[in-house]
């Protein structure tokens, strides 16, 4: 009955698909897991474990499909921070997967409501790809707080385990101690930091990419000073930052020009106005990629499902811890899984 | 992108037009339209739930007065009932206790309480001419004690230095006796942002706050958090005895609904909000204001106060003398008023802070960016004598500055007429003729649009 199912909650070969609920595919991929993703799904799981646990409760009681459920769903959904819009386009197409499997059970909407948030999230699932060119820029961008200066620590960590050597560039001029907060960072990870004392954050940025290309290294990450997407001269500014970065690093026949990756920093706490954040900063700079953090707290990151409906922008990290390695690559089925408890424990 | 209120509700109640009286029938589509606002404006489902409960109560036999349709009686008991939930009036810090008065900073990563701790200390200072002392107990983040010295040194406000190698309650203590024995009004103490589900940094801050006993416990939160916040605000709330909230990055396009929640759940007013990077941006919290805001009904009043803060007043005084002497209002002035108006964030910005039925006017005036842009362009392709003297532009100066600013002729045209007629207006306005320069107005909207 579930042929998707297949598809994204991979090693699950074997299986036939009309299995039960209590066979989720996803708890098998799981338990075919190294320990070490294991846990890694666990503490995601354990930040959205909210939501996880109403939806289990509700699917778990069993009962027929009605009115009731449905208004049920959409208000866990809502909580969740998915928003209206992308609420009522997974429940219509809750409805829509009932009505053509015949579902009658409550029980079995929940792989069927599995389904609908994988289609949706699916296409957002794409790693971050280190290009050839060198170096290979990212710039970050995000409001106030969103944790830009953080991330960079983490994603300094994680390219240097996978084999790159990395650079960071101080391009957040305004903030009391920014530099200082991204030089620490440089320090735990034993990474050259570019700073300037005051300056100009373009003019920063520029120099680490000159820099980088005359030590011969990998990804240069430049940070930039947190702004609120109604300040128009601030997204001016960013702006003007990236075209700076583009002249440091111009198109060659070979690579395009830098940045070439732009990375928009959202916190998980926040509600509808990511999507506003993702609109204003992918109009002034072609977002790339986001990066959601703070998923570790309560909040359900449901806006993703919102972003994913109405603007969707590969998703490329999550953050769900405040350890160095809390940084991970964003995959829909762990997300999925998470999110709905399918994983029963 | 998010509707207002406004517009949702007309639509719905249209055929409720010549009914009298607001009833359960009546109003049934109306609440979810109202349910759907505040839920799309972030505010946590179980306060919107009870929330149009209570709306309903009150609606409920509401006689529709005057020539209000039922839409607009109905609005105005939501924004009543809104204001009502957030508090009735702007409540004030309490620093009433013996010296120094401990001011403890609670909230999660990100929230903004370093810089907030900052605006604090200049604001006491400066409103209420106290003596302040900040102290950051933040021992986790890189830099973060060096934030709140930095800012602490822009401010000239003292501060008591503290590392990463003590423990957040010594360093809290030892601020606190530097303080008495230093005469300081106030002490704000910083702390490191944290989870609500973390147990052992919520035991840390109650253990400073057991210490500290502060007078005032602020629960710093992001304007821009979503439905989660009921979450939080309930874990910080049974942890720590809030006495207050600070709603930050209010200068942002959110919403705020986060406000409505955490009012809500814990109970306690909002006592200031921040809107702005700069260190000043720190204001006393008007619910009746976050009540539009929250509706989308558009904030006039934040609108004249942001007027006065962007615009400078010594340019803006010097052209109304100008004017009232009858002296010549050249292509130099019409330039400062488009940089004035670009500093408040373009006449896009200005739009959304309208009430709906006035953008929508306005929108129709085909006044955009864009061709302020252009205006903008072709006055900088002027040189300075013509800027002062426009009537010398004639066939082969125009061509030459259409040229400068990438435009037709005919928009250098269009924007010279345009002067024209405002000058005319400025004239009349020196000779005192309000009205007429009233029916002037008609004629200068029309823009540079094609």
């Amino acid at each position: 009955m579930f042929s998707f199912l297949k598809k994204p909650f991979s090693g699950n070969t074997e299986k036939s698909p009309t299995g039960s609920t209590e066979e989720s595919p996803a708890e098998n991929a799981a338990d075919q897991s190294t320990p070490e993703k294991r846990s890694w799904i666990g503490r995601l799981k354990s930040g959205l474990a909210r939501t996880g646990n109403q939806l289990t409760d509700l699917f778990s009681r069993g009962g027929k499909i009605d009115d009731e459920l449905y208004e049920e769903l959409e208000t866990i959904l809502i909580t969740a921070d998915v928003g209206m819009d992308a609420t009522r386009f997974l429940l219509a197409e809750l409805r829509h997967q009932v009505k053509e499997h015949r579902l009658t059970e409550s029980g079995q909407l929940k792989e069927a409501l599995a389904q609908c948030l994988y289609k949706l999230l699916q296409p957002l699932a794409r790693p971050l790809d280190i290009g050839p060119h060198q170096p290979f820029v990212i710039m970050l961008a995000g409001v106030n707080g969103a944790g830009k200066t953080t991330s960079i620590g983490k994603l300094a960590k994680y390219l240097q385990g996978q084999g790159k050597s990395v650079l960071l560039a101080a391009g957040d001029t305004f903030r009391a101690a920014a530099r200082e907060q991204l030089m620490e960072w440089g320090a735990r990870n034993n990474v050259t930091v570019i700073a300037q004392q005051g300056g100009d954050p373009a003019a920063v940025i520029y120099d680490a990419v000159q820099a980088a290309q005359a030590r011969r290294i990998d990804v240069v990450l430049a940070d930039t000073a947190g702004r609120l997407t109604t300040q128009a001269h601030l997204m001016e500014e960013i702006k003007k930052v990236k075209r700076v970065i583009a002249k440091a690093m111009p198109e060659t026949p070979a690579s395009p020009a830098a940045p070439h990756e732009v990375l928009l920093v959202l916190d998980a706490n926040t509600g509808q106005n990511a999507l506003s954040q993702v609109k204003a900063f992918d109009e002034a700079l072609g977002v790339t990629g986001l990066i959601l953090t703070k998923l570790d707290g309560t909040a359900k990151g449901g806006v993703i499902a919102a972003i994913a409906k109405a603007h969707p922008i590969p998703v490329r990290f999550i953050g769900v811890g405040e350890g160095l390695d809390d940084l991970r690559p964003f995959e829909a089925e762990d997300f999925v899984t998470a999110l709905l408890g399918l994983d029963s424990d | 992108m998010l509707d207002n209120l406004t517009q949702r509700l007309s639509g719905v109640i249209k055929n409720l037009r010549g009914q009298a009286r607001l009833t359960e029938s009546n109003i049934q589509d109306a609440l979810r339209e109202v349910r759907m606002a505040l839920l799309e404006a972030d505010v946590a489902l179980p306060v919107v739930k009870e929330f149009t409960a209570q709306v309903k109560q009150a609606a409920l036999g509401q006689e529709v007065i005057g020539n209000l349709n039922p839409g607009q009686a109905l609005i105005g008991v939501v924004h009543r009932e809104l204001t009502k939930l957030m508090g009735e009036a702007n409540a004030a810090i309490n620093l009433a206790t013996v010296p120094p008065a401990v001011i403890l900073m609670a909230g999660l990563q990100g929230a903004g309480k370093t810089t907030t701790s900052g605006k604090l200390a200049k604001l006491l200072r400066e409103q209420q001419k106290k003596k302040v002392l900040l102290v950051s107990c933040d021992v986790y983040r890189p830099a973060a004690i060096e934030q709140l010295r930095t800012l602490a040194q822009q401010l000239e406000i003292d501060f008591f230095a503290s590392d990463i190698s003590q423990k957040p309650v010594d360093i809290a203590l030892a601020a606190h006796d530097y303080a008495r024995r230093h005469y300081h009004d106030v002490l704000i103490v910083d702390t490191a942002g944290r989870l609500a589900v973390d147990e052992a940094m919520m035991a840390e801050i109650k253990q400073l706050h057991a210490a500290l006993k502060p007078i005032e416990t602020l629960f710093v939160v992001d304007a821009m958090t979503g439905q989660d916040a009921v979450n939080t605000a309930k874990a910080f709330g049974d942890a720590l005895p809030l006495t207050g909230v600070i709603l930050t990055k209010l200068d942002g396009d959110a919403r705020g609904g986060a406000a409505l929640s955490v009012r809500h759940i814990t109970g306690k007013p909002i006592k200031f909000v921040g809107v702005s990077e700069k260190m000043t941006g720190l204001e006393a919290f008007h619910p009746e204001r976050m009540a539009s805001r929250v509706l989308g009904m558009g904030d006039v009043l934040s609108l004249i106060e942001e007027a006065h803060r962007e615009v400078d007043m010594a340019e803006a005084e010097k052209l109304a003398k100008k004017v009232k002497k009858g002296e010549g209002f050249d292509l130099n002035d019409f330039k400062m008023q488009i940089v004035q108006m670009r500093k408040m964030g373009g006449v896009s910005a200005l739009m959304d802070k309208l009430p709906a039925q006035l953008s929508q006017a306005a929108a129709g005036s085909k006044v955009d960016d864009k061709s302020i842009n252009r205006i903008e362009g072709i006055i900088n392709s002027m040189t300075p004598q013509e800027r002062a003297k426009p009537e010398v532009i004639k066939a082969s100066r125009k061509r030459r500055i259409a040229a400068g600013a990438g435009v037709q002729v005919m928009h250098v045209n269009q924007l010279l007429n345009q002067f024209e007629q405002t000058q005319k207006m400025m004239k009349m306005f020196s000779k005192g003729g309000m009205a007429k320069m009233m029916r002037g107005m008609k004629g200068m909207l029309p823009g540079m649009g094609r």
